[in-house]
């Protein structure tokens, strides 16, 4: 279920399919990325994509954290949501990655998401969100 | 030495809020243990054998008077009155409470310092040369470049759930201080058609599966550097292992899929993280180098009076040439007969802040080796720096001999440790007390480690000694041939295991081996290279 | 004979399961039998302790004495600073250890 949600468009209802399935055939407008699907496959299809759903089955398991920027990075716009063990303390570092929704497993106290979210004013390095980092800051 | 601004400093304070609530959270029973121990070891804190234990970070092991004096407060206010200093260039405290580690990171926020990403599977701490800024050979100094990667690898959102935990050095002199072949990446600033940039070695280590790293890139770019390593670390990221803890370094992912394949995959991943704008300009490099600018020489060059004999055998073995004239980096040694390497208490730690701040233009430097630099000493005042290293039981003259043993904390302190690496460092520097037979044997790099990890380096070691548990007792293994520096290679097993006054002899009759045989000025990794295992194995085992 | 052990959640020291509670000492530990997974649950859940686990010991005139080194030391401390052991005063404490 998605608790968190940083988009205003509507929800997709469609359920989302696998990676092979999509690429089989689907005319299907969302997807779901298990761990080591290669996010790139996706890429050509990026336009007709209204959800990209992404697999968090362990949250040690960073690899979806790459997928998410090579999304973003190859101009993917429509919600991108971290499902499965999906903690509080990850969702900052998500959230840099181009994650605008979250479907954590076990439910999340929206109090210490907020707070997690509220840390940092400032980024060191570019990711996937708008954050200009503290080097362009520094030089204009 | 880098200062920060209200943008790094702001940073470091939030990591302390972050941090105090989340410590917070797991008290109050919000995470369980394995939710927490991420979050915890990003912040430098383990649980091990006694209690937790803080490992702070010292960026590329460079420090200030007033941020040794902290460590030294940290020791005395919230621990046992002393630190250790590590093979990272960090420090641990090993009696630390939950309850006091957001107060702890809050008084070391105060003096620009954190405990940020010194554990857990992430990039830690950037290591460098100790002599940065002060080495002679130097192509250029490697520090700003170290800061450059500090920022950029600090809080990295895509790098901080890792396969596996993520080294990184950087030297910028042919002779290698700092092992950083045996790094996930190492890096060697060099200069080529007048630009400086950097030669790419990924895949090294130690551990379980030690391993050299290839170069994977002969020459990039300063203002492409970050690219470089963003695709470098993405490739790893998407594709090392992840089945398997002892097969999750990046090491792994090299040697099985090949050097030539893995550069590819960070070729092709470059050109498009290229694209990305995520490079500072080079504007920002010239920023922090400023900080590292070198410090007001004072013009007279005055040569130490070497009277005092005591005082010159310390010159000769532990004061290092400089690369302005009339100044000398001191090595200070953590290694005393029988002591623990690593450790100082806190007073010690004081008096060699005090040194820093009256002799070295305000400066410390870790070594992965456990001991202590001065790194700008006018050589008119190394008559007065060695009286009072001497005053505070710090003026042992055995650099890089014997007794200068690297041992990692080992069963008595560490949880993941199978025998105790200590008391084999202590009966060892014991049994070649005689610092006349000391210096005859010459340089002689001999790492413990108390576990398979490889914390104490042994497969760096000219002699390496690996403590093992073999059916409950401890047992330690021998390997020769081992080295850590540009003529890197890593240590093979000479034979069966022996108890630790075995370990002591065998080490004992190998010196012996190497006396009888040497030619010339030969070191004893010089001769073991030249002679081989076989005469080695007839003393000890024969 | 098999013990609990673990570390307290705030202070991080050594732990050892009582038979109603936890104490720094080894001498206080008692046998929990069977019931070593079930109390370690309880407890940790509690937070009472962190990081438990049960370990196998021998029962000796001087109190239970843990079957692996790794358990005699974290029951003493440090065999290299015997001064911050739990035994401070007896020099020959390490000796227990071996």
């Amino acid at each position: 279920m998605v608790e968190f949600r940083y988009r205003t468009d509507e929800v997709t209802e469609q359920p989302s399919v696998t990676l092979d399935a999509f690429l089989d055939q689907s005319n299907a407008t969302a997807v779901r990325l298990e761990p080591d699907d290669d996010a790139r496959a996706l890429i050509p299809f990026l336009d007709r994509l209204t959800l990209i759903e992404v697999a968090f089955p362990k949250y040690r398991d960073g690899r979806g954290y790459s997928a998410a920027r090579i999304l973003r990075e190859a101009g993917y716009q429509g919600e991108l949501r971290a499902q499965g063990d999906v903690l509080v303390d990850q969702i900052a570092f998500m959230r840099r990655c181009g994650f605008d929704s979250f479907a954590p497993e076990s439910s999340l106290n929206p109090d210490a998401v907020a707070r997690a979210l509220a840390h940092y004013d400032h980024a060191y390095q570019g990711a996937a969100d708008a954050v200009v980092p503290i080097w362009k800051l520094r030089h204009g | 030495m880098y200062t920060y601004d209200t943008y790094d400093q702001a940073m470091v304070d939030a990591r302390v809020a972050e941090f105090r609530d989340q410590i917070t959270r797991r008290i109050a029973g919000e995470m369980t243990e394995d939710q927490f121990k991420p979050l915890r070891l990003m912040n430098g804190l383990y649980l091990q054998l006694h209690a937790y234990m803080l490992r702070v970070a010292i960026p590329y092991g460079t420090l200030d008077s007033r941020q040794m004096r902290m460590l030294a407060h940290i020791a005395r206010t919230y621990d046992r009155d002393y630190g250790h200093f590590t093979t990272r260039q960090n420090i641990q405290y090993n009696w630390i409470k939950l309850e006091d580690c957001a107060d702890i990171l809050e008084e070391l926020a105060t003096v620009e310092m954190h405990a940020i990403q010194t554990s857990g599977n992430c990039i830690r701490n950037i290591s460098s040369d100790q002599y940065a800024g002060a080495a002679a050979d130097e192509v250029t100094d490697p520090r700003p470049w170290a800061e450059l990667l500090r920022q950029w690898s600090t809080f990295h959102p895509e790098f901080s759930y890792l396969p596996r935990k993520f080294k990184i050095a950087v030297i910028a002199s042919p002779e290698d201080r700092a092992a950083m072949r045996l790094h996930d990446i190492g890096l060697e600033l060099i200069r080529q058609d007048g630009a400086l940039g950097a030669r790419v070695f990924v895949g090294g280590g130690m551990g379980r599966t030690p391993m050299i790293a290839p170069e994977i890139n002969p020459f990039v770019k300063a203002d492409d550097l970050l690219s470089y390593l963003e695709a470098c670390l993405r490739v790893y990221n998407r594709y090392g292992r992840r089945d398997n803890i002892y097969k999750a370094r990046i090491k792994i992912l090299i040697h099985e899929i090949g050097a030539d394949a893995y550069r590819r995959q960070v070729a092709t991943e470059f050109a498009h993280v290229k694209t990305l704008g995520i490079d500072p300009p080079l504007a920002e490099l010239e920023r922090i180098a400023a900080f590292f600018a070198p410090p007001a020489y004072d013009a007279a060059n005055v040569e130490p009076d070497r009277t005092d004999p005591d005082f010159a055998v310390w010159l000769d073995q532990n004061v290092k040439p400089h690369k302005q004239a009339g100044y000398a980096i001191v090595n200070i040694s953590l290694k005393p007969i029988g002591g623990i390497p690593g450790d100082a208490t806190s007073a010690q730690i004081d008096v060699m802040a005090d040194l820093a701040e009256k002799y070295s233009f305000d400066e410390l430097r870790v070594t992965h080796a456990q001991n202590i630099v001065l790194p700008y000493v006018a050589k008119r005042d190394l008559y007065a720096v060695w009286h009072a290293l001497r005053d505070a039981a710090l003026a042992d003259a055995n650099l890089d001999l014997i007794s200068d043993i690297i041992a990692c904390p080992g069963l008595d302190y560490c949880s993941l440790a199978n025998a105790r690496s200590i008391p084999v460092a202590q009966k060892i520097a014991t049994r070649f007390a005689d610092m006349d037979r000391q210096r005859d044997l010459g340089e002689l790099k001999l790492k413990i480690s108390g576990c398979i990890n490889a914390c104490g380096h042994h497969h760096a070691g000219h002699i390496g000694i690996l403590g093992v548990d073999k059916k409950g007792v401890e047992n330690y293994q021998l390997t020769f041939g081992g080295s850590g520096a540009e003529d890197v290679s890593i240590g093979k097993i000479i034979g069966p295991g022996f108890d630790e006054d075995g370990v002591v002899d065998a080490v004992e009759k190998a010196t012996e081996v190497y006396k009888a045989l040497r030619e010339g000025d030969e070191r004893f990794l010089d001769t073991y290279r030249r002679v081989g295992l076989e005469p080695f194995k007839e003393a000890i085992y024969g | 004979m098999k013990l609990l052990t673990g570390n307290d959640l705030g202070s991080g020291a050594v732990t050892w399961w009582t038979g109603n509670g936890w104490s720094i000492h080894v001498e206080d530990a008692a046998d929990v039998g069977e019931h070593g997974e079930a109390i370690l649950h309880a407890e940790e859940g509690a937070r009472r302790v962190n990081a438990p686990y049960i370990i196998d010991a021998l029962p000796t005139e001087d109190g239970p004495r843990p079957a692996h080194i790794k358990d005699r030391i974290r029951a003493l401390g440090p065999t290299v600073r015997t001064d911050l052991t739990l035994k401070p005063a007896d020099p020959a404490a390490g000796d227990w250890i071996i």
